[in-house]
């Protein structure tokens, strides 16, 4: 029978750190892309009635700024609010908006498909891909994404949206 | 003063869910059709609401584009996929019960569909069209 090698207290503590050091970016709410927690019920009832509730972390304060401003006419919808609640998600958005790297740049229309990290991310997804009927446009998240209304968007928990042709399957797992 | 305290937090409790109880379901899909029809001066009409729901109106999009026709089923946003809860008050009891949210829904699809807000004729006539159709 082979003993069990000993845990060496040096790989321990470096495994530990390096644990550590990977989760430093969600716990600082107000830069990382995850959702925080303390998400207003008004957010998930109004916002996310039409779209995935995108994490405030995936745009600057700026943009944010100006979506709130202008929702009744919110990317070619009317999405208008009462001011006491649009006043209300303005703050939570602000204090939560995205500090970090590629997010701090406003996007083009302040639209989160439009950011570099956004399009980066998602070079290899051919344009046919995004008109499938399963998917509609890039704002679908869910499409793909399972944790979308979480806010998770881990590699890991993806799908494929429905009608997707052989090549674009087979480049899946790329 | 001390013996009051529970018997006041109690009824605090009680008039607080009574409240958001009230808030959450405060009218009925009969009721909206009553409201607008009585506003209008004149009964919501099926067939006239049944036009109005699946015509583009000049626009990009009719009510049906996300609702669906007829709006029995789930319905899908127009542009970004995300799942809508059948409309029609017989396939969704939370349909038409909340008149904030009644409210705030015409302001907005109106604007969509036809570029204005609807007048109680046209919500009449609607809720006409969505209240006759049953399972």
């Amino acid at each position: 029978m082979k003993k069990p090698a000993p845990i060496r207290p040096a790989a321990m503590a470096a495994a530990l750190c390096i644990l550590a050091l990977q989760m430093l970016p969600s716990a600082h709410a107000d830069s990382g892309r995850a959702m925080p927690r303390n998400v207003p019920s008004a957010y998930t009832q109004e916002c996310a009635a039409c779209h995935t509730a995108y994490p405030p972390g995936l745009l600057p304060a700026a943009s944010w700024n100006r979506v709130m401003a202008g929702l009744d006419k919110h990317y070619g919808t009317d999405a208008s609010l009462d001011a006491t609640t649009v006043r209300q998600l303005n703050q939570w958005l602000q204090a939560h908006a995205g500090t970090y790297k590629r997010v701090n740049e406003e996007p083009p229309e302040d639209r989160i498909t439009h950011s570099a990290w956004f399009e980066h991310k998602h070079r290899k997804i051919e344009p046919a891909t995004w008109k499938l009927a399963s998917v509609k446009s890039a704002a679908n998240c869910a499409a793909c994404h399972t944790g979308a209304d979480r806010g998770e968007f881990d590699e890991h928990d993806l799908r494929m949206p429905a009608g997707l042709n052989a090549r674009s399957r087979r480049a899946w797992n790329d | 003063m001390t013996r009051t305290r529970p018997l006041a937090l109690a009824a605090l409790c009680a008039w607080a869910s009574a409240s958001t109880y009230s808030q959450a379901a405060d009218t009925t899909a009969a009721q909206q059709l009553a409201h607008w029809s009585a506003q209008a001066g004149s009964p919501g009409n099926v067939d006239k609401g049944k036009l109005l729901f699946t015509t583009r109106h000049g626009s990009e999009w009719s009510c049906a584009s996300c609702h669906g026709t007829p709006p029995t089923g789930q319905g899908k946003h127009a542009s970004t996929g995300k799942l809508i809860a059948p409309l029609a008050p017989a396939f969704n009891p939370k349909a038409f019960t909340d008149t904030a949210k009644v409210d705030k829904w015409f302001r907005r699809n109106c604007n969509d569909v036809l570029s204005r807000e609807c007048t109680a004729i046209e919500k009449a006539d609607v809720l006409a069209y969505l209240n006759a159709l049953k399972p």
